[in-house]
């Protein structure tokens, strides 16, 4: 059953990716990279339950705040400059 | 307990795959915005606290970082939205009313 769960979180990323090399403009791109980020944690989080490792929780904490430091950051330098 | 938890990670990694299709298939950035917030949003809470409920140890920790998901992803999408809206991202063609037009170009430049 794990199979399909990835699958599934494995389609996402990629559709997402696609969407993050054909986009027209800045703020597309920007949008397809911050749901990239969003959906890698929740698959972290799995990937911790499917290896038995809690130490994936930790990992998965550091990587949701860097996410959003790093889009408030994007879009400051989009609206008008950092 | 096994069972209840994978199918709320079920639940949860659907709503992911809809939010990249959202993300793929949508015409102009602010849909894809508001496919992106909220089905990722819904998306990835069931999934973290699905696997709290098939781990019961590790259930706190899940709903940190799930709870912390909640609160910072929609504050993120809405800068990002207002960022697009004032860097002067236009609108799809098949949209009706834009009703923050004077906001949008009133502090441009």
């Amino acid at each position: 059953m794990n199979i399909f769960f990835l699958v599934f979180i494995g389609l996402g990323i990629i559709l997402c990716l696609l969407r993050m090399i054909k986009g027209p403009t800045t703020p597309d791109r920007a949008v397809a990279v911050d749901t990239i980020s969003t959906i890698t944690t929740a698959l972290l989080v799995f990937l911790g339950f499917i290896f038995k490792r809690y130490i994936y929780l930790d990992v998965s904490l550091v990587y949701a705040v860097l996410t959003f430091i790093g889009v408030i950051a994007i879009a400051r330098y989009l609206e008008k400059g950092i | 307990m096994h069972l209840a938890g994978g199918i709320v990670t079920g639940i949860g990694t659907i709503f992911l795959f809809l939010g990249g299709l959202g993300v793929f298939r949508l015409p102009d950035v602010y849909n894809r915005l508001q496919a992106g917030t909220k089905c990722t949003t819904l998306g990835a809470f069931l999934t973290i606290i699905g696997v709290g409920i098939m781990e019961p140890s590790w259930f706190w920790k899940t709903l940190l970082i799930g709870i912390f998901i909640l609160l910072t992803n929609p504050i993120s999408n809405h800068a990002l939205g207002r960022a697009s809206c004032k860097s002067g991202v236009p609108l799809c063609k098949k949209s009706v009313v834009n009703k923050s037009k004077d906001f949008c170009k009133g502090e441009t430049k």
